[in-house]
């Protein structure tokens, strides 16, 4: 899997979490989660449990640490994707 | 009173905030707990005038104590290994989304069930119902609550 299909799939994800729908159109990999979609901290924590339900991986609190951007979501999920197969 | 009761002595609420009397049952997978609203509550003279009845927001808070406060600083402790201390811990509510089917009056006992959806990165959410004494569902919803360690908030968003 690409980044770029992850990128697109992150973005059905990041959905119900983002009031501005407006805002899912431009993301990037630059986007940051909470400054630029105003996603809600606590949220956070509902989106690494759906992008692990989506591709059955677990996410720790060490890779959890890692995510601020949209690129560092794709890097977390592809190191365990990798690491899961 | 129950040997569960311990916990209430790490709330970090008191007289007339404080909701939660007595625990029935708890562990990690959830907690049953009891209220029984004051006749004298600060709210009731002016909820409504001549007709007090409980606000839904208190009987959110209600729900919130027991449901998410109570369970979160049990799971804390566990998590810790007993050793979190009254001060250092603080609840932040989340979200909720609740729905109401009963009127609670002053001087009724409801009691609360709370089950554990999860609890991950300091995030507690949990499926949390308010009975009466009549045995009917008076409300039900979805609770969301950050806890943790204030030193732990300092040094990270989670």
């Amino acid at each position: 899997m690409d980044r770029h299909s992850i990128l697109e799939e992150l973005k059905k994800v990041l959905a119900p979490y983002t009031k501005n729908k407006e805002l899912l159109n431009s993301v990037t990999e630059h986007t940051n989660l909470i400054t630029d979609l105003h996603i809600n901290s606590a949220n956070l924590v509902d989106i690494i449990i759906d992008a692990e339900a989506k591709y059955n991986i677990e996410i720790d609190m060490d890779a959890a640490e890692k995510i601020s951007t949209v690129g560092s979501c794709i890097d977390v999920i592809l190191e365990k994707m990798n690491h899961a197969s | 009173m129950s040997n569960y009761n311990d916990i209430l002595e790490h709330l970090p609420y008191k007289s007339s905030f404080r909701f939660v009397d007595n625990i029935l049952q708890l562990d990690e997978d959830g907690v049953t707990g009891e209220y029984t609203l004051r006749e004298d509550a600060f709210f009731y003279e002016d909820h409504f005038i001549d007709n007090p009845i409980t606000p839904g927001v208190i009987i959110t808070e209600i729900m919130a104590q027991i449901g998410l406060v109570v369970l979160g600083i049990y799971l804390l402790k566990k998590k810790n290994h007993h050793s979190v201390q009254a001060p250092e811990t603080f609840p932040l509510f989340s979200s909720t989304e609740i729905a109401f089917y009963k009127i609670v009056l002053p001087g009724e006992k409801v009691t609360v069930v709370s089950k554990k959806e999860y609890f991950r990165f300091g995030k507690l959410k949990c499926y949390v119902e308010m009975w009466n004494e009549k045995n009917e569902l008076v409300a039900e919803g979805t609770f969301a609550g950050i806890v943790n360690d204030a030193s732990d908030l300092k040094s990270n968003q989670w």
